[in-house]
């Protein structure tokens, strides 16, 4: 069964003058056939979450291990790979802000990526089909593919785009950053069902990070976390996110605070 | 400034006082030319049309001090029925209908240059080969070739610069009523090589001309291509790709000149820069004049900054002399190969090589898909992929 195990991490951005802290400690174990989702504040460190366990070069770890096993018993140490290895190795995030790459087309670089997370440039007759039937499931017009990646695109065609590397790519785990921001009432109903499509095509774990309840209306979690200074600072189940609903943040600001002071002490 | 007329001009310029090739031009129509070297001065390096040039790297091709006494070699392969291969002198009348020259090196090059080879292209001949090879390292040379079509030609040619030393040199391309020419013009130098070359394309009536530049090697490569349409109805298509290299300088000065009625042009030049002291110059110049009505034209310059430390200059230029035009237009747009552009198809499993590869292929991809020959084609692609790898990518 595959494993992402994060353990105590804690990491720090550049900034003027020298490094901020930014994660103070995370714990959180997601396993295959588990959904997580984090939520929090803004500003509060999800996405730099997100990113670090990626491997954006943006970040730098301080203290702590995630491993990841991809179903074979065997614990990978994912902070020693390269961005690139991680995905290979079953790692997938779903960037809030999918970059635009210009003169590469969106065609070329599902295949590009296929052929490298697959060992393999997959058949072609069975892929354009393939991509086909992916791109149809998420109401993607078939033009896409010769557009260049994610250029031009609108804020819910890069999401669904997301989405649909998700779905060919089929990672051990993913990671969906704000997947659901910017998104209509329409797009989020899509892009909710690809990511539950993906749930049930195997043994498959998901992290949603996200900022608001909504989407855990189409995407039901196993667990909700609530993410605050950096750490988690509550855990339970669907019904916490119901709370946060009702409630807010607000409850969870002076643990945030603590845990800013206790951080530079 | 002295008042001596300057002797050896074009006819539209008899009469001009020496001394003006050294006023930059405020207007490109107004350009000064010349077939006599001294009626240019010696650039040093703050003139308009050589402000972006190393002149120290020029082996001495703009001041005279390069002896001008090695040979490029110039090679015809597949000169089958309809082409016509000949070496004249520079006094045959033929020699001249490209254009004149429009800088000391190209002046030089005129007088310099042992002899003329004209190759002229008739029906609808073979694909024609053509080779230009280098003087060899430490010496500098002078060539001279044309390339001219009879009525309602249409053919393809594939001229190659291989090889080192220094070349200066004039292409002309002269089009006859109702040809077609596809001419695609590598430079595929080896490190040490400097290549200053002009090309002058002349259209005749009714005329189709494709030129596609692939500049890859050479220590510094400039090349000046200037059109000219003799006639209405005259359509070309301009496109180039250049891969500067760590150290490499790549330029590009291009000049359409729009003095008659209907006709068309169309620029496309993308490059790419890799390593520290990468450059590359991109001076596009298109003139609308008074009478050119019904003119389109569209010129567009892209590059793509792949390092730090490598600069791109692009300077597009459209002067419009008259209103009645179908269509005119520029840009430019340089852009850069960002960390985030790596991270995000890095976080797809693709490798930092491959991912770098990718973006490269996809942005020259528009201009190699013009190539008229797949095995040019594939030779081309390859020639790309071994710059990638020389650099590490």
């Amino acid at each position: 069964m595959s494993t992402l195990e994060i353990s105590d991490l804690h990491v720090e951005v550049a900034v003027d003058g020298g490094a901020k802290e930014i994660l103070r400690g995370v714990d959180l174990t997601i396993r295959a056939g588990e959904t997580h989702a984090i939520m929090g504040p803004n500003g509060s460190g999800k996405s730099t979450l997100a990113y670090a366990i990626a491997g954006h070069p943006k970040y730098t770890i301080t203290r702590g291990t995630v491993t990841l096993d991809a179903g074979d018993g065997i614990k990978q140490d994912v902070l020693a790979m390269t961005v690139d290895e991680r995905a290979r190795a079953g790692l997938f995030l779903a960037m809030q802000y999918p970059v635009e790459v210009p003169g590469v087309s969106t065609a070329n670089f599902l295949r590009s990526a296929a052929t490298a997370v697959r060992g393999e440039a997959p058949k072609l007759r069975t892929w354009v089909k393939e991509v086909k039937q992916a791109m149809s499931d998420l109401d993607i017009d078939p033009d896409f593919a010769d557009r260049n990646v994610n250029e031009g695109f609108s804020g819910g065609e890069k999401k669904r785009h997301e989405v649909l590397q998700l779905a060919l790519l089929k990672p051990k785990i993913a990671i969906l950053d704000e997947t659901d921001s910017g998104l209509d009432v329409d797009a989020l109903r899509v892009v909710s069902e690809g990511v539950n499509r993906f749930k049930e095509s195997g043994d498959v774990g998901v992290l949603l990070i996200t900022h608001y309840t909504r989407i855990l209306n189409h995407i039901t979690p196993d667990v909700v976390h609530v993410f605050a200074g950096g750490r988690v600072v509550e855990s339970g189940g669907p019904e916490l996110a119901d709370e946060l609903e009702a409630e807010g943040y607000v409850k969870y600001a002076g643990v945030a605070d603590a845990a800013a002071a206790s951080a530079t002490v | 400034m002295t008042s001596a007329e300057v002797a050896g001009l074009a006819l539209e310029l008899k009469g001009a006082k020496e001394g003006q090739g050294e006023v930059p031009a405020a207007s490109a129509g107004e350009r000064f030319t010349s077939y006599d070297v001294d009626a240019f001065e010696v650039p040093g390096g703050r003139e308009e049309n050589w402000r972006f040039t190393p002149l120290r790297r020029l082996r001495g091709l703009h001041d005279g001090s390069a002896p001008l006494s090695g040979v490029a070699v110039v090679e015809i392969a597949g000169a089958g029925e309809g082409v016509t291969v000949e070496r004249a002198t520079r006094d045959d009348a033929r020699v001249g209908e490209g254009g004149v020259p429009a800088d000391r090196v190209a002046a030089q090059a005129w007088s310099a240059a042992p002899d003329v080879t004209i190759v002229t292209l008739d029906g609808d001949p073979a694909p024609l080969d053509i080779t230009v090879t280098g003087p060899g390292a430490g010496a500098a040379a002078a060539a001279h070739l044309q390339v001219r079509t009879r009525p309602n030609a249409s053919a393809t040619v594939v001229l190659t610069h291989l090889g080192s030393g220094a070349l200066a040199d004039n292409l002309e391309v002269v089009l006859a009523d109702g040809s077609r020419l596809t001419l695609v013009v590598t430079d595929e130098w080896l490190d040490d090589a400097v290549h200053v070359g002009a090309q002058h394309l002349s259209l005749g009536r009714d005329t189709t001309l494709k030129v596609i530049s692939v500049a890859l090697g050479g220590d510094l490569v400039r090349i000046s291509p200037t059109v000219t349409f003799r006639g209405p109805g005259g359509d070309v298509e301009l496109v180039g790709l250049g891969y500067a290299d760590a150290g490499q300088h790549l330029e590009q000065r291009l000049l359409v000149d729009h003095a008659v009625p209907n006709c068309r042009s169309n620029v496309l030049y993308k490059n790419a820069l890799q390593g520290d002291g990468a450059h590359t110059v991109w001076i596009g110049d298109v003139l609308i004049r008074a009478a050119a009505e019904n003119t389109e034209t569209f010129e567009f310059n892209r590059n793509l900054v792949l390092t730090e430390r490598a600069r791109a200059d692009s300077v597009p230029n459209l002067e419009i002399e008259t209103g009645e035009i179908t269509g005119a237009g520029h840009a430019s747009a340089t852009g850069r190969f960002d960390d985030e552009q790596l991270f995000y198809l890095q976080s797809r499993g693709i490798p930092e090589d491959v991912a770098r590869r990718l973006v490269v292929r996809g942005f020259f991809g528009e201009i190699l898909s013009r190539l008229p020959l797949p095995e040019l084609r594939e030779r081309l692609e390859a020639a790309i992929e071994a710059e990638l790898a020389v650099t590490g990518a």
